[in-house]
């Protein structure tokens, strides 16, 4: 297994030349000057092409390209053209709203998804299982934006409960407490994905349950919930260890609106602005980072569906 | 006979039925049969005769289904099972009376090890440590004739064959050293040499144990080299039951004999091998009288109008039939 990590990890290396290459064009296809955009609506077309020149965008592209990629390649993601940080800091300054953000969605989608995904599935056909259907079908269609402000209306405007916008640091004030400003944020976040979880582990739960095995285990005379959970859930689990992969990959994109709709100081939110201001280094570095991220993350899935599914042979 | 012990397994007047929207289809009727230890009785029956369903019954493993016990009862040494709790029914399930089925290939959990799927067993019914449960799992896979338990102990179904698959199964149904084994189609997905190994191997523990078997097929040969008893079954009815050897020697139900004469005999040079004309109807579909009449040869009014009532043959041959096959038939 760790030589198949290994393997999978050097696969990585091409992929990213060719995501880099990717990003870097679509970038660049965007129309709009970013030295304008810096200089505002008062700027003289010297001021512009001079501070162009400074920037290095006045190069050809494929120059503008391999400059970057060695930059890159020493861990130097550029400077940030509206921050004038290094583009590597301007990130790690988001980083803790969106990781926490993404491990808090993650427990709820894990601890809404799984428990409701059983239960509706041993119940099924009763008024459990269609309540926990309906309900999830209902927040699968629901968009991620509109949740997010009615949950705002409900829990920070009428009761009061919950703060709606902004997240401080767990390091400032407040400490852990501050958490609670990504309560309804993750929730938002994870309301479509545990939804999609739900129907899944139900499904494949109802599938294993006609399978042969499961006779057998309740022929060895074992309490129903032995069955479920030894036998029937741990089958189902290998079929929902893969959708975990598509939720990330769904997650990336509903980030981005969750936290402009929260104000949250995170990773979304900064490729929005850095697109809206032409932040060129910002955003080919966040996109990188996300793409490095979301092959890693496909590769754990796999390793995990190895580990789930001795039938699968990594090879 | 005496009276003083019960049967091991006593079936009176089972009947199931199939619940489809608010109606119930019968599907096994008035269900009589009885089984002593060391015994085998062997089931017949065409696809869809309910002999399974009747296995499942006695197995407890209706749950889930949509077919419903409708009456009658299955006493295990005496106790009715259908009456039982889930609880202490379950503490005879796997234990007292196990099952092993028709698909080998599917009725291991693919991914645990085989190892910890007969440990699982054993640990359910006794208090063992794991170690002691583990050793009594090596010498499972021995007494089931797996080469090496020591190494397959830990394999995992997809990496062993259909045969050796069965023979653990055999393996985790012997594990609470039952008192009925219950086979259902236990060879129908083998090849045929393997086919006998196994029947053999179910033979030779049967005469270590002591258990009675049950075994379920629609094998005529398959049931009369392994069976002492044989009851045929036929649209959830025994049609006949007897002694193997007398069944053979002296067969009275015109289904019988259909069924045998179907069995294709190496010495014999037939153009075409004889078949029961029609086929078995539909569970919704209605039949008047003997429920075999609209294939049968002998076939005359009063099996059209009335369902033939069980006559004793003598020597426990007994059969439904208006119009049997004579002795020498």
């Amino acid at each position: 297994m760790l030589g198949y990590a290994t393997r999978r990890l050097l696969a990585l290396i091409p992929t990213l030349l060719a995501a880099s290459l990717l990003v870097f064009l679509f970038v660049h296809l965007i129309p709009g000057d970013p030295a304008a955009v810096l200089l505002g609506d008062t700027a003289t077309p010297e001021e512009v092409e001079a501070l162009t020149r400074e920037m290095g965008l006045d190069a050809p592209v494929y120059l503008q390209y391999l400059y970057w990629l060695g930059n890159v390649l020493q861990g130097d993601l550029g400077t940030s053209i509206f921050f004038g940080a290094p583009v590597l800091s301007v990130i790690a300054d988001g980083a803790e709203t969106s990781i926490l953000l993404a491990v808090m969605t993650m427990v709820w989608i894990v601890i809404l998804g799984v428990p409701i995904g059983v239960v509706s599935a041993t119940r099924h056909g009763t008024w459990v299982d269609q309540l926990a259907s309906g309900g999830a079908m209902l927040f699968a269609s629901v968009p991620t934006f509109w949740l997010g402000l009615y949950l705002i209306l409900i829990f920070s405007v009428s009761l009061g409960w919950l703060p709606s916008s902004g997240y401080p640091s767990i390091s400032d004030d407040g400490g852990l407490a501050n958490l609670r400003y990504l309560l309804l944020p993750s929730f938002t976040l994870a309301a479509p994905n545990a939804a999609l979880i739900i129907r899944l582990v139900r499904a494949s739960m109802l599938d294993v349950q006609r399978e042969d095995h499961v006779r057998t285990a309740r022929a060895k005379g074992l309490a129903p919930w032995k069955v479920a959970t030894k036998h029937v859930f741990r089958n189902a689990l290998i079929a929902v260890a893969a959708a975990f992969g598509f939720t990330f990959a769904a997650l990336i994109s509903e980030a981005v609106v969750t936290e402009t709709v929260f104000s949250l100081p995170g990773i979304g939110r900064l490729v929005v602005q850095s697109i809206l201001r032409r932040d060129y280094p910002v955003i080919q570095g966040v996109i990188l980072i996300i793409v490095v991220l979301y092959m890693v993350i496909n590769l754990l899935v796999d390793l995990a569906y190895a580990w789930l599914d001795p039938r699968v042979s990594l090879k | 006979m005496t009276q003083s012990k019960p049967p091991l397994l006593d079936v009176r007047g089972l009947s199931l039925s199939i619940a489809t929207g608010g109606s119930l289809m019968p599907v096994v009727r008035d269900l009589s049969f009885s089984l002593n230890a060391s015994e085998t009785l062997g089931i017949v029956g065409e696809s869809g005769c309910g002999k399974s369903l009747t296995s499942l019954a006695i197995m407890g493993l209706l749950e889930g289904t949509p077919v419903r016990v409708t009456g009658g009862e299955i006493l295990f040494e005496g106790r009715d099972l259908l009456t039982l709790p889930a609880r202490e029914r379950r503490r005879i399930m796997g234990n007292e009376m196990s099952m092993i089925f028709q698909e080998p290939m599917t009725s291991l959990n693919p991914v645990y090890r085989i190892g910890d799927q007969i440990v699982e067993t054993i640990r359910e019914h006794q208090p063992m440590s794991k170690t002691a449960a583990r050793a009594r799992a090596v010498e499972l896979l021995r007494m089931v004739r797996i080469p090496d338990p020591q190494g397959r102990i830990d394999s995992y179904p997809h990496q062993l064959s259909g045969g050796m698959r069965q023979r653990v199964m055999i393996a985790m149904a012997l594990a609470g050293s039952p008192r009925l084994l219950i086979a259902d189609e236990p060879t129908t997905a083998l090849d045929v040499t393997v086919q006998a190994q196994i029947l053999k191997l179910i033979a030779d523990l049967q005469s270590e144990t002591g258990m009675g078997i049950i075994l379920i097929s629609h094998d005529l040969g398959v049931i009369a080299e392994t069976c002492d008893r044989i009851a045929v079954m036929y649209r959830g009815r025994v049609v006949e039951s007897a002694q193997t050897r007398d069944l053979f020697a002296r067969m009275r139900h015109p289904y019988t004999r259909g069924l045998l004469d179907s069995i294709p005999e190496p010495d014999e040079d037939v153009e075409r091998l004889p078949t029961i004309p029609g086929r078995v109807p539909g569970l919704d579909e209605r039949v008047d009288g003997c429920a075999f009449h609209p294939r049968c040869a002998r076939a005359s009014d009063i099996c059209r109008e009335q369902d033939p009532a069980e006559t004793a043959f003598g020597g426990g041959h007994a059969g439904r039939c208006h119009h049997p096959l004579e002795p020498d038939a």
